[in-house]
């Protein structure tokens, strides 16, 4: 059916689809929009939920680790200091193998405050165990949100799953929804370990030296192995309701000389940035990145990459561009853009094309020539 | 991860071996089944293990336990052994009550009545877990959450918590603590659950009761447990459940039930307060009180006068 949402609008409409057992979550802005829909769907009797209006994000996540482990199906959604508040807990849910799903509206860190989109949220969540999706638009952001309960339960992967959304720039634009006939496409969810009291087993207790390594790399392996249910997820995704998507999405990358990397919404941005400097003759693509864990193999041999990162490691450099550069040999220009929301337009992105200089770095709005 | 061990061999040799808990094992109400098994790794005379035994015994088989970093999760033993023969959900330490919140909502939207307990220590309940709790206790989640109170955080080694009391060595007070024990009774009370009681390791089939009695609510529910620890307050390990006796004769643990708001006092606590034995005699036996000024022990007598009056009037009133 076709309708107008907001990205927050679409995610909660596929979130009802899922059919959630439990929900439990905190408001923060800018997912807000989110968690009220919800609110409003399981108060309307559309969502058969149990709601559970917790008093932090710390307890979001670990009421829905407490229900997950039941072998019920779990969803929360947050944003920026939300989500770092439940860092702990983030951890805990991807240790104890549980298919959570979660939607993260980025935003900016304080302080001071600031609620404008930024990926340092997502980024600082990066080494949980989470499988991470990043989205462009509102039809993105609803396909995404269902495919992610389809992968975090499938018994190959049992990781939870965050979807991450640009706040305002997606999370509030109203762009068309096309939503599906969902059938079956989210098998009903089956726990392995779920808790039974006629089995009585503990979990997360104690575990020494000689057997800790052990569950750290069960971890890694189903992350591994996911890449193959996220692929067959989204192919199945396509034969059924017609809608493609890739662990990176190309744009003019083929013949390419330089290649813009982003994720989120500059990504997309970017699309139009190379229409431009296609025009202009410089032969340019964009790849932009939707999942950032598992980390997919990027192929930019030959290429000049320009990298756009919304998010920043201090002492370091931009996230995105120091994951792409234990990757690949190709040199980067690596530029620092939209940090708390700072608007980047396509041109700006055609001008981090036009002015690269490669093997360094650029603060947009405080290095002069980018 | 499993210790599936239920055959009649393994519960017939009860771990615990003093005569007068084997007494109260032929009292008809209280269940044979042990949930505790043996080889736990709880220090000798540790009364946290001996209060989850009665615990379980009065909740039975269909109980999931949610427990917050605390000796309880030291003491199950390390995996792939269990000590506890029933579901055991370790979480973190400040999230006990939020876990068991979504726990008891998913069992009871799939139709289960299973038993949701949180069993956690003071410093999980007083102070990091304080939060979760207070929201768990606000959103009427039904579940029953147990605190057992040994006033310090003793599996790191006897640190103090916001249950320690006025005096009390600790290793971070070490000439004792210049401040009183935080009142999570009447913090639970300003929640008006259906139910909330405290109770004593020492009196095990008061606790038992209690649990049972808990457990008929729907609801959240309270149970605070006097829990001794020997190697923490520095008595000698065969004195546990001597020095439960002797907080509550002292006045020191009152031991009373708040049903729908309606606070019931026990008969031990009655007896003290008719006629308290010194509160010295409490005291002295213990090496974290050694030494404390006379004028302490004077402010620590007020408060007790304090406390028993405040809950003899709640008592009196309709």
């Amino acid at each position: 059916m076709k309708k107008i949402a907001t990205g927050n609008k679409a995610v909660a409409e596929a979130v009802k689809q899922a059919g959630p057992d439990v929900v439990a979550a905190y408001p923060i802005t800018p997912q807000t929009e989110i968690v009220e829909q919800v609110a409003e769907f399981v108060s309307s009797g559309e969502l058969k939920s149990r709601y559970i209006p917790v008093e932090s994000e710390h307890s979001a996540m670990a009421a829905c680790i407490g229900a997950s482990i039941t072998g019920a199906r779990t969803f929360t959604a947050t944003s920026s200091h939300g989500l770092l508040y439940m860092h702990e807990m983030t951890n805990w849910a991807a240790g104890a193998r549980l298919p959570v799903v979660m939607t993260n509206v980025n935003r900016s860190l304080g302080p001071g405050w600031n609620i404008w989109a930024e990926h340092t949220d997502a980024l600082q969540e990066r080494d949980t165990g989470w499988l991470q999706v990043y989205v462009s638009t509102v039809q993105e952001a609803y396909d995404a949100t269902l495919m992610a309960f389809r992968i975090a339960e499938h018994n190959d992967v049992l990781l939870p799953v965050m979807v991450n959304l640009d706040g305002f720039l997606l999370s509030h634009i109203m762009q068309p929804l096309d939503t599906v006939e969902l059938g079956d496409f989210i098998p009903p969810l089956t726990l392995p370990h779920a808790i039974d009291p006629k089995s009585p087993t503990g979990y997360g207790g104690l575990t020494g030296p000689d057997q800790h390594f052990k569950f750290r790399w069960d971890i890694e392996r189903s992350m591994r192995d996911s890449v193959k249910v996220i692929d067959d997820t989204q192919k199945e995704f396509a034969k059924r309701f017609g809608r493609q998507y890739g662990f990176t999405e190309d744009y003019r990358c083929d013949d390419a000389d330089v290649v813009v990397v982003a994720m989120g919404t500059l990504g997309k941005e970017a699309e139009v940035a190379i229409d431009l400097l296609r025009k202009e003759g410089i032969k340019a693509g964009s790849m932009r990145l939707r999942w950032l864990r598992p980390f997919p193999k990027l192929v930019l041999i030959g290429k000049e990459v320009v990298v756009i990162d919304r998010d920043y490691s201090f002492g370091r450099g931009g996230i995105l561009a120091t994951e792409i550069m234990a990757q690949t040999k190709e040199e980067l220009f690596s530029v620092i853009a939209g940090i708390g929301g700072q608007e980047v337009t396509y041109e700006d992105v055609a001008d981090f094309v036009r002015n690269r200089r490669m093997g360094t770095e650029s603060w947009f709005g405080v290095n002069s020539n980018v | 991860m499993i210790n599936n061990d239920r055959s009649s061999i393994a519960l017939s040799r009860s771990p615990i071996r003093s005569p007068s808990l084997q007494e109260l094992d032929i009292i008809a109400e209280i269940p044979k089944e042990e949930y505790v098994l043996k080889c736990t790794s709880a220090c000798a005379g540790c009364s946290d293990s001996l209060a989850l035994r009665y615990v379980l015994k009065a909740a039975g088989p269909d109980t999931v336990l949610v427990v917050p970093a605390c000796c309880t999760s030291v003491i199950q033993g390390i995996w792939p052994n269990t000590a506890f023969n029933i579901p055991v959900y370790n979480i973190a330490f400040g999230a006990a009550a939020a876990c068991a919140s979504g726990m008891s909502n998913a069992f009871r939207k799939a139709g289960k009545k299973t038993n949701v307990i949180v069993y956690a220590g003071d410093g999980g309940t007083l102070d990091i877990g304080i939060q979760a709790m207070s929201g768990a206790f606000e959103r009427g989640t039904d579940f029953l959450y147990v605190c057992y109170d040994n006033e310090a955080y003793g599996n790191t080694g006897m640190q103090r918590s916001g249950a320690t009391p006025l005096g009390a060595k600790t290793t971070t007070t070490p000439t004792g603590k210049t401040d009183f024990k935080k009142d999570i009774d009447a913090i639970i009370a300003a929640h008006d659950p259906p139910y909330q009681a405290t109770a004593a390791a020492a009196y095990p089939q008061d606790l038992f009761k209690k649990v049972q009695k808990a457990l008929t609510f729907r609801g959240p529910s309270f149970i605070h447990v006097l829990a001794p620890c020997p190697p923490g307050w520095r008595y000698s390990t065969e004195k546990t459940v001597e020095m439960g006796k002797l907080a509550v004769k002292s006045g020191m643990w009152v031991l009373y039930e708040r049903e729908y708001g309606k606070v019931t006092i026990g008969a031990q606590s009655k007896v003290a307060m008719k006629k308290p034995i010194p509160l010295e005699d409490y005291l002295a036996p213990q090496g974290r009180f050694k030494g404390i000024d006379p004028k302490t022990v004077d402010i620590l007598k007020q408060r007790i006068v304090k406390n028993l009056a405040k809950l003899a009037a709640e008592e009196a009133a309709p």
